[in-house]
């Protein structure tokens, strides 16, 4: 037996929960520079089940965590972002798009408003670049700090609600996308109702001598269990969510990611990339990000080419493999306009075999968020 | 007696006179994670040693399995192409692969013992 699949290691950083992931039998994988648990000893399906029928809880201490502030924030992050930040409440969160001068997407994140500045989630694999970009445009005018300091855990399921009633009640009381600051167990702690597995769940961050503390409080309870990056990976592809660098990067507009109900129809200009971005939001791009689902059992992977009857490549898949909640493959990629209506047959090739496909509708599962 | 014997790439073959069942090791599986496709040989093909058999999707990643050593495959274990969940549960049993017919029996000379192998795992 071989496999592609072979991580080297070079010197890999921690998060602050590493002791935990390694008590707990996590198989750890070199992941944007750090190591990190893919799976616990239940296994990816498991664990995927388990987020779905429970609670599961995400050390995503990896994502970069900037916080900007100063009185001219708003209107500056708004020069590099397609986005309304201005009218952004405090203590509510936004899904954001970094954009470049040609319409591609630097990086997604989510952004927070607390009382005095707003705090942004940004890719792990981007949070370098991402920091010196923000410092490079928004200073002096504002302030740019990255929150080394910060943990993230993610509590994610349907009973995700019933254990922060017991361990933070004030976050119970949020609807999604909003934030409260509140102690949990004795900890202060930024919650925001929000996620990355199409559940309702909370995103806590907590400084890093706490953050084991709150891990360990939060698994005595026995709705959770801890899960990996493997079934993150397929829970946020069944909830239709773009990966970074998969699915999404430099190369595609937020209208081909099919990420137009994140833009505000108030910024037509005054970001980078507006002329494409106004342009493709009239007339429509080229291609468009799509779900797709093979027939039969065979996962169709990253990179695979898709085919249209003439034997034309009319696409390529970005994300791809297993839904355990769907019980099936799925996947999802870019396809010529022409091509994406509901139901479009397609075919993909896999050694050599013709696997048939389907466009379908994103998600493929419903998103269960938590709106009162 | 059936003898066991293990490939480098994580294989094991038990073999019973001129028949060898194979399969993939606890490591194999564990390395995996859960496998969710299996795409099993046809009966009667022959395989040269160290070419793809089969081929198997996990959760994470594909991968093939290659004849450990030259022969026809005589029976495959069907039951794996609705349940591939058989092999993370039981490797080394429930969850073989195929059986094969040796045509060369002095390849297995070559391939690891139990005691071999989990040296060779430990590194």
């Amino acid at each position: 037996m071989s496999s592609s699949d072979s991580p080297g290691s070079p010197t890999l950083a921690h998060t602050p929960l590493h002791r935990l992931h390694v008590e707990l039998g996590a198989k750890m994988v070199p992941f944007a520079g750090y190591a990190m648990p893919v799976n616990y000893p239940s296994g990816i399906l498991k664990e995927h089940v388990q987020t779905r029928t429970h609670a599961g809880l995400f050390d995503v201490s990896h994502m970069g965590q900037i916080h900007v502030g100063g009185s001219a924030a708003a209107r500056a992050l708004e020069s590099l972002m397609p986005m309304d930040i201005s009218n952004l409440q405090v203590d509510r969160q936004r899904y954001g798009l970094l954009t470049n001068q040609v319409g591609g997407i630097l990086d997604d994140l989510m952004i927070t408003r607390t009382a005095d500045h707003f705090c942004l989630v940004v890719n792990a694999s981007r949070k370098a670049e991402d920091f010196a970009y923000l410092r490079q445009h928004l200073l002096p005018a504002c302030t740019v700090e990255q929150r080394t300091d910060l943990a993230l855990l993610a509590l994610q399921g349907p009973e995700a609600a019933k254990v922060m009633a017991r361990l933070a009640p004030a976050a119970t009381r949020l609807n999604f996308m909003m934030s409260v600051s509140t102690a949990m167990v004795g900890v202060q702690c930024l919650i925001t109702r929000s996620g990355y597995t199409g559940e309702d769940g909370f995103e806590i961050s907590a400084p890093n001598s706490h953050a084991e503390t709150l891990a360990r409080a939060l698994l005595e309870q026995p709705e959770v269990a801890p899960i990996g990056l493997g079934a993150r990976d397929s829970l946020r592809l069944e909830a239709g969510l773009c990966l970074y660098g998969h699915d999404i990067d430099l190369n595609t507009t937020p209208v081909e990611a099919n990420l137009t109900w994140a833009l505000a129809k108030s910024r037509q200009d005054g970001f980078p990339g507006a002329a494409v971005i106004s342009e493709q939001m009239k007339n429509g791009a080229s291609r468009r990000r799509v779900g797709i689902r093979p027939q039969g059992p065979l996962p169709l992977r990253e990179g695979s080419v898709l085919l249209n009857e003439a034997q034309t490549t009319i696409g390529k898949i970005t994300s791809g493999g297993f839904g355990a909640s769907v019980d099936g493959p799925i996947a999802m990629g870019y396809v010529e306009t022409a091509w994406t209506t509901l139901g479009a047959q397609l075919h993909a090739t896999v050694r050599g075999k013709s696997i048939p496909c389907q466009i379908v509708k994103l998600p493929f599962i419903q998103h269960r968020y938590f709106r009162n | 007696m059936p003898t066991i014997k293990f490939t480098q790439d994580h294989e094991w073959i038990r073999v019973e006179g001129d028949t060898g069942i194979v399969g993939i090791t606890d490591f194999a599986q564990e390395e995996l994670g859960d496998l969710v496709y299996v795409e099993l040989p046809e009966i009667g093909k022959h395989f040269s040693q160290g070419t793809e058999v089969a081929v198997i999707e996990s959760v994470k990643a594909a991968a093939d399995l290659k004849a450990p050593v030259s022969g026809a495959v005589t029976e495959v274990n069907a039951s794996l192409t609705e349940e591939p969940g058989k092999v993370n549960a039981d490797p080394m049993g429930a969850g073989w692969f195929y059986k094969i017919k040796i045509t060369a029996a002095s390849e297995l000379d070559a391939l690891l013992d139990e005691t071999a192998y989990a040296a060779f795992v430990k590194k």
